[in-house]
């Protein structure tokens, strides 16, 4: 024992979490593109925009952006900024219902999966499989057509398609893991299963998890302003980036405003969540670091 | 090999089972009368009389399991239902279509490849150079533009810059003008293409980076074989391999991704045909396509498994080896 505790107290402290993440350009990157992203949806859904995001201006009618206007005005004298704010706010409602749903179910399931195995496993995955066989986009349509378009279906939409791929990410780690000497000993001490799982399985498992919660929130997004853009997302007047582009359509030759700051938005939303996820993945797996 | 793909249909067995069981417990789910949901708006005409002799007719009176049966039965002799709305089966409608996804998403996957491949060897022969740096900048944007956006952006810029539209109106099959087709189809597959050009630019990057570093890769450079060869010749050829499968599965979703391209470029596909029965509330034919789709890419992703073992020496599906 005394051996070890000097072997451990000669290695180099590791910087922190967040020091590491700091250092790493692409987490930089994209967690300064997250938190903007963040504190722009939260003004969204408190309502702090510049104009009420539904009030029509029938007179500054696709006012290009101007000091009044920033981001210009829609067809309806609709204040452009305003709007793209409560888009951002619906978004993360939808990112945030669909990936903590997706996650704690999958994850459940997943580390259940590979922690119990045999028929149980077997289950599980054999049933994710099925999920699996459809394109995610396809998948989405049909929860959508199932439980009709909207913001709240529009989550469980994408969380029914990322649960499959939690589920999988969650299994693999907990495979590895329950054969472990500390997994073991806390068996053979008697501890409850369900204990072994949450309190010594889990916290090691995290890492991808982490990974593939950031790049969920990115498919979120995107899923999101797909489903809108088609009609079947967020319904009209609420605002959405995809319902702002879909409206784009036609009148972007007069207005290029109504495309530019709704698609500038949505590229830099997944791009954010896309680098964060780069750049936690480069912290948390070494064996990535550069190959992308 | 013939032995392997036995095996792997068989074992595809369940999943397809699963997959038609998701949709037909999908279908039934959605709220409203099982007529509505069969034959879409037009059920609102009919008389209660009517009604109960199409319920008897689609064998909707009897139980669930038998429904289900009943179904995937006729699904497998080809009845996939028939559509009021076209006035045509709905196996027929999804058969017209599916010629023109299924060019689109290999025309995308030319695009994609021819695209990604090079900046991909580029970027990884040009390490940390400013080649590299571009070519990642690049990649990430395309990752970062779903493809409604890139086809908006598109849309846009031939409208306004060139006073064109691409297309739209009257699509003209390969068959019938190939030089039209091809000029109507390459900016939906362009589109299509580019958010997939990037994750192939990433695979083939990564993937060659990893073989560059590798001892046989050092042998030849250190027998004086001139770059060129030892790039093309010895690590290319080896960095493509762990690539096929990700395009191949990526084939699969294009397949299911054409929804919003087709939309958009109003492109008469089995994508478009979805989303409009999805809008018409003829769940039939939503049924039909969607279990079509699904099996498709259960099967490409077979396909992607025998491509791969066929390519790769290493691997053998044979047990006697």
């Amino acid at each position: 024992m005394t051996a070890v505790l000097s072997t451990t107290e000669t290695l180099p402290q590791q910087p922190s979490f967040l020091r590491r993440l700091l250092a790493n350009l692409s987490g930089v990157v994209g967690l300064v593109i997250v938190l903007l992203f963040l504190v722009v949806a939260v003004l969204g859904i408190l309502g702090l925009t510049p104009y009420p995001s539904i009030e029509q201006h029938p007179r500054d009618r696709l006012q290009a952006p101007s000091a009044t206007y920033l981001m210009g005005t829609d067809l309806f004298g609709r204040d452009v900024t305003s709007r793209v704010m409560e888009g951002a706010g619906n978004s993360l409602k939808v990112a945030l219902l669909s990936v903590s749903l997706s996650s704690v179910v999958g994850i459940t399931l997943g580390m259940i999966a590979g922690f119990v195995g045999g028929t149980v496993d077997n289950i599980i995955m054999r049933v994710m499989d099925i999920f699996f066989a459809f394109p995610a986009l396809l998948l989405a349509l049909v929860v959508v057509t199932v439980m009709g378009p909207g913001l709240t279906q529009t989550g469980l939409a994408i969380a029914v398609v990322y649960m499959p791929i939690f589920a999988r990410v969650a299994r693999g780690p907990v495979l590895a893991m329950k054969e472990r000497e500390f997994v073991l000993a806390a068996r053979c001490l008697g501890m409850n299963p369900a204990r072994v799982l949450s309190r010594h399985i889990f916290p090691n498992t995290l890492a991808p998890l982490i990974v593939q919660i950031s790049l969920a929130l990115s498919w979120s997004l995107l899923t999101e302003a797909g489903l809108s853009f088609l009609g079947l997302g967020t319904q009209p007047p609420a605002a959405s980036w995809g319902v702002m582009l879909s409206e784009s359509r036609g009148i972007a030759e007069k207005a290029p405003w109504l495309l530019l700051f709704p698609g500038l938005a949505i590229m830099l939303g997944v791009m954010g969540f896309n680098l964060l996820g780069d750049g936690l993945r480069d912290i948390l797996d070494p064996r990535m670091r550069g190959t992308r | 090999m013939l032995r392997y793909l036995l095996q792997r249909l068989l074992a595809a067995l369940p999943t397809f089972i699963g997959i038609s069981l998701l949709i037909f417990l999908a279908i039934r789910l959605i709220p409203g009368d099982a007529i509505t949901a069969t034959l879409g708006t037009e059920a609102g005409m009919l008389t209660p009389a009517q009604r109960e002799s199409l319920r008897a007719y689609y064998g909707l009176d009897r139980p669930a399991p038998e429904q289900y049966v009943f179904w995937i039965t006729e699904a497998v002799k080809g009845n996939l239902g028939f559509s009021i709305r076209h006035g045509k089966p709905v196996l027929e409608l999804i058969l017209e279509r599916f010629p023109l996804t299924l060019e689109l998403a290999l025309f995308a996957v030319t695009i994609a490849l021819t695209i990604g491949i090079p900046l991909g060897l580029l970027s990884a022969i040009y390490h940390n150079s400013i080649i590299d740096l571009l070519a990642r900048l690049f990649a990430l944007i395309g990752l970062s533009m779903p493809g409604f956006l890139v086809g908006t952006v598109i849309i846009f810029v031939l409208s306004v810059v060139f006073r064109t539209l691409p297309n739209s109106g009257n699509y003209v099959s390969f068959a019938e003008d190939p030089s039209k087709n091809i000029q109507q189809l390459f900016f939906p597959a362009l589109t299509l293409g580019f958010a997939f050009s990037a994750s192939v630019m990433r695979m083939t990057r990564s993937s060659m980076l990893e073989v560059l570093r590798e001892d046989y890769v050092r042998t030849a450079r250190s027998k004086g074989l001139p770059e060129g060869r030892v790039i093309t010749r010895h690590a290319l050829r080896n960095a493509l391999i762990p690539v096929v499968t990700p395009i191949g599965i990526e084939m699969g979703y294009l397949l299911g991704g054409t929804f919003i391209v087709e939309q958009l470029f109003a492109l008469p596909g089995l994508g478009r045909l979805v989303v409009n029965a999805i809008s018409q509330r003829e769940y039939a034919l939503v049924q039909g396509a969607v279990l079509f789709v699904s099996f498709n890419f259960v099967i490409i992703n077979i396909a992607v498994d025998l491509i791969y073992a066929a390519i790769d020496p290493r691997i053998s599906y044979d047990r006697r080896a």
